[in-house]
């Protein structure tokens, strides 16, 4: 080769051209264009054959990807809370002749992934898997993650090929809200495998904006984007999404610092300012959401609205935010501020002296309280430290508090079984999905849900909770129903029915090559829109 | 020589049983329930009954036992709680990842550690010892999980040369030794993994060389005029059976994969298996995981003691 000397300019330059291309390769990790590389929370991929497992992430990264609902969320905005909105029915309404009856109308030309189109068969074939234990297309394992908002649901019968009704068991006026959470899978795809669930994982059929791809168990989910989906506004902007589980917060930091993922779930609180100085985007938002101790109403101290309104009065919820470094919400109440039937609920200001006040009037003082606590679990925050910053705020005030430590899995025994079985716990630590206002107000004092039949865990019952409940069930007016469910959560505050500690803000960390996310103020999220920078 | 493999394996059903009832006895005495993971927060009794009913959870604890069991004479484990796919295919993909890195932690360790171990020994109460044996102690004491991460902080996040997490870049099926972009994924978990044997064989191999040195052959060796680098040979072979009896455990332990290790750095090995399994009480994948890691555990030990009745002959004419 010759003396680069002897080269002419364009060589020369052609040369440096390729030596500034080799060292950039080597350098730095290439990167396919367009590919949105997710690092959940999740310690497994959520089950791909309709409900989700995992929790709310289960929704948001593969249930309402590669599925849609009669109907959806709406999850476009960021500036005020998610609701409902047409899915795959453009419409519905109660019956006028039956108000237990619901007739929803289905979108036309809508198909799913595997090309067959969705009608009022689907429907029916859907709800008779999740119900229906003589059909063949029944499955356990749905049967049980669906149950949760199939409480109401009475049946189902076809109309015409666009239009179903669906009975419920009650006058329910939020029913529509439990059909929000029903993703409608593919019968061709299910009756193609003969009902093998275990392929159809590796296979799932829906309607949603994304089709599914490539899986590999436990490690990793890949979804394309459907350029057929119904709602064109809603066509993913990427050309490929891949989901890789990675329950531990330090390794989803790492991965995203290097490069390895480009939007990380919940990176730890302390690793935050490390991920800014490397340009990383940091995006919160208010969101459902409440971290809360639910209480015992039938035996022991909390029995006493003074020793509740103590307790609240002993949280210094400002320490408990900046435990957090400032990526929480103050909690005074059943619901974040942000939601519509928030309301002016009472304040139960930081007061350690009114909250001794009040224990001495109940003739309570020292007050022995104990509650269940995890050491992990969806939505839980940093649940040890905050407990113990908690703890040491009630006793402050005048509490004695022992916790019962267990994990994630026997916190749920305990959150189900609830009384009589946990009848001497004064209460436990959970953190509360709020997505919907049945979830969030009605359930909790609901007399028809005391548990173990439902969430309602200290058994509360209370005429005024009884009537607001029952006219809210029966109230199919929008505006009315708001003004009573605001009215609700006022009275559930001025009871002081839990102790409020604060509301997560959901951080999430990405890449500054991530462009286009809205963080809606919901447990889910669309993923559609963003676009990955060159 | 099959007399012992014959002997082992007999030995492998009582212990098989054994391990069995006892981790089928445990995770029922642990608080929690395999059904919480699908069980909706407001689930009614009759719904709990029904779901429990088609699990087959309804039935006398000895019964699930002895059904369970009797599937698996007929090599079915059952199918995952979680998953619904089948224990087998869980397990066997599970175990052939940690596979992967314990077939590089194993022979790393057992080489620094013997060496290290053989320095320390054959030097006793030397600068030299002393450094070896500290550096052992450390290995030992400090949390794998923790210099794991510290590793990542390293080398994936300052440095940037390997990758944090993860088997390969596209998961375990595509996974590629012989590319490096895939096997540098192996890089920090299987320098995390090797630190406690490490420290293990190190500290063994110290006190079986400072005791053979000390035996009469070595004194009659030496009076015979055998050179000192000879010497060390003997002795070091006839320090080896010890050594391999513990290298077995410390594969055993490896194959059971670090839970802690597997999920820093998000490999799909037994321990994260095991570890998902115990959050979510999924009761077949534990079941047969454990079950099939035991035998991993005796298979090791049976080709340890084969190993060591190879290198000594005492153990032949035993």
């Amino acid at each position: 080769m010759p003396p680069i000397t002897a080269l002419s300019t364009a060589s020369r330059g052609a040369l440096a051209g390729l030596a500034l291309g080799c060292i950039a390769a080597g350098a730095s990790p290439t990167h396919a264009a367009g590919v949105l590389t997710v690092a959940m929370t999740a310690g497994d991929i959520p089950v791909t054959t309709g409900n989700p497992d995992q929790g709310a992430e289960g929704f948001r990264f593969v249930g309402w990807n590669l599925y849609d609902a009669l109907i959806n969320w709406d999850l476009s905005r960021s500036d005020k809370p998610s609701d409902i909105k047409p899915g795959l029915a453009t419409s519905w309404e109660i019956d006028p002749a039956n108000p237990k009856r619901w007739i929803f109308h289905l979108r036309d030309g809508v198909k799913f992934h595997d090309g067959c189109g969705f009608s009022a068969d689907d429907v029916v074939w859907n709800l008779d898997r999740l119900n229906d234990r003589t059909k063949p297309q029944y499955f356990t394992q749905q049967f049980a993650l669906s149950r949760a908002y199939m409480t109401l649901y009475e049946g189902v019968e076809k109309i015409d090929d666009r239009t179903v009704a669906i009975s419920t068991k009650v006058v329910a006026s939020m029913f529509p809200y439990d059909m929000a959470y029903v993703p409608m899978i593919s019968r061709c795809r299910a009756e193609a495998l003969k009902y093998d669930w275990n392929a159809y994982a590796f296979a799932p059929s829906g309607t949603g904006p994304y089709r599914y791809a490539n899986m590999v168990a436990h490690e990793r989910l890949e979804l394309v984007p459907n350029p057929e989906y119904w709602d064109k506004t809603r066509i993913p902007k990427q050309d490929r999404l891949v989901l890789l589980p990675m329950p531990e917060a330090a390794t989803r930091t790492a991965a995203l610092l290097n490069g390895q993922v480009n939007f990380i779930e919940a990176p730890a609180p302390d690793s935050i300012p490390r991920l800014k100085s490397a340009g990383m985007q940091i995006v919160t938002n208010t969101y459902p959401h409440d971290w809360v101790y639910s209480l015992n109403y039938e035996k022991g101290p909390f029995t006493d609205i003074r020793v509740r309104k103590a307790a609240n009065h002993a949280i210094n919820r400002a320490d408990v935010v900046e435990l957090l470094g400032g990526y929480a919400i103050e909690g005074y109440a059943m619901v974040p501020p942000a939601l519509p039937y928030y309301g002016k609920p009472v304040r139960y200001e930081y007061d350690p002296k009114k909250s001794r006040a009040l224990l001495k009037e109940a003739g309570c003082l020292p007050c022995k309280v104990t509650f269940v606590i995890s050491t992990s679990g969806s939505g839980q925050m940093q649940v040890l430290p905050m407990n113990e910053l908690v703890k040491s705020q009630l006793e402050e005030a005048g509490f004695e508090v022992t916790f019962n430590v267990m994990d994630w899995n026997s916190l749920l025994e305990v959150s189900r079984s609830g009384l009589p079985k946990y009848i001497e716990l004064s209460g436990y630590n959970i953190s509360r999905l709020l997505q919907d206002p049945i979830t969030a107000v009605v359930k909790p004092v609901g007399r028809t849900y005391w548990s173990p039949a439902g969430s309602n865990w200290g058994h509360w019952q209370h005429p005024e909770s009884d009537r607001l409940v029952n006219a809210i069930f029966n109230e199919f007016d929008a505006e009315k129903r708001m003004k009573l469910l605001t009215q609700l959560h006022e009275f559930e505050s001025e009871q002081a029915m839990m102790i409020f500690v604060t509301h997560d803000v959901n951080p999430r960390a990405l890449s500054p090559k991530v462009s286009g996310f809205i963080q809606a103020q919901s447990w889910y999220q669309d993923l559609t829109r963003i676009s990955i920078l060159p | 020589m099959f007399g012992i493999i014959f002997r082992r394996l007999v030995y492998a059903i009582p212990i098989a049983l054994g391990v069995s009832v006892v981790c089928f006895s445990l995770v029922y005495l642990a608080p929690g329930d395999p059904l919480q993971t699908i069980l909706p927060a407001d689930a009614s009794a009759e719904t709990i009954a029904q779901i429990r009913h088609e699990y087959g959870f309804d039935r006398p604890i000895p019964v699930q036992f002895l059904l369970w069991l009797s599937h698996v004479l007929q090599g079915d484990f059952g199918v995952s709680i979680a998953t619904r796919r089948p224990v087998a295919d869980e397990v066997l993909g599970a175990l052939a990842n940690t596979m992967m890195l314990t077939s590089f932690a194993i022979p790393i360790s057992f080489l620094i550690g013997y060496t290290l171990g053989a320095i320390a020994g054959c030097f006793p109460g030397t600068t030299l010892d002393r450094v070896v044996t500290g550096s052992a102690v450390m290995g030992v004491s400090l949390p794998n999980y923790w210099v794991g991460i510290v590793l990542v902080i390293i080398f994936s996040v300052e440095l940037m040369v390997l990758p944090a997490t993860g088997m390969g870049p596209k998961g375990s099926a595509a996974f590629n030794i012989l590319v490096w972009g895939d096997a540098k994924f192996l890089i920090l978990p299987v320098i995390t993994l090797a630190m406690v044997p490490v420290g293990i064989l190190a500290r063994s191999t110290r006190a079986a060389v400072a005791e053979v040195r000390g035996l009469d052959f070595v004194t009659t060796l030496r009076a015979k005029g055998l050179g000192e680098w000879a010497i060390i040979r003997h002795v070091l072979k006839n320090a080896m059976p010890p050594v391999l009896a513990v290298m077995g455990l410390q594969f055993g332990y490896l194959m059971g994969g670090s839970i802690l290790v597997e999920t820093v750095f998000t490999w799909p090995g037994s321990g994260f298996l095991l570890s998902k399994a115990i959050i979510n009480r999924d009761i077949p994948v534990l079941q047969g995981a454990i079950l099939l890691l035991a035998m991993v555990f005796v298979a090791a030990n049976l080709v340890v003691d084969l190993l060591q009745a190879a290198i000594d002959p005492r153990i032949r004419r035993a």
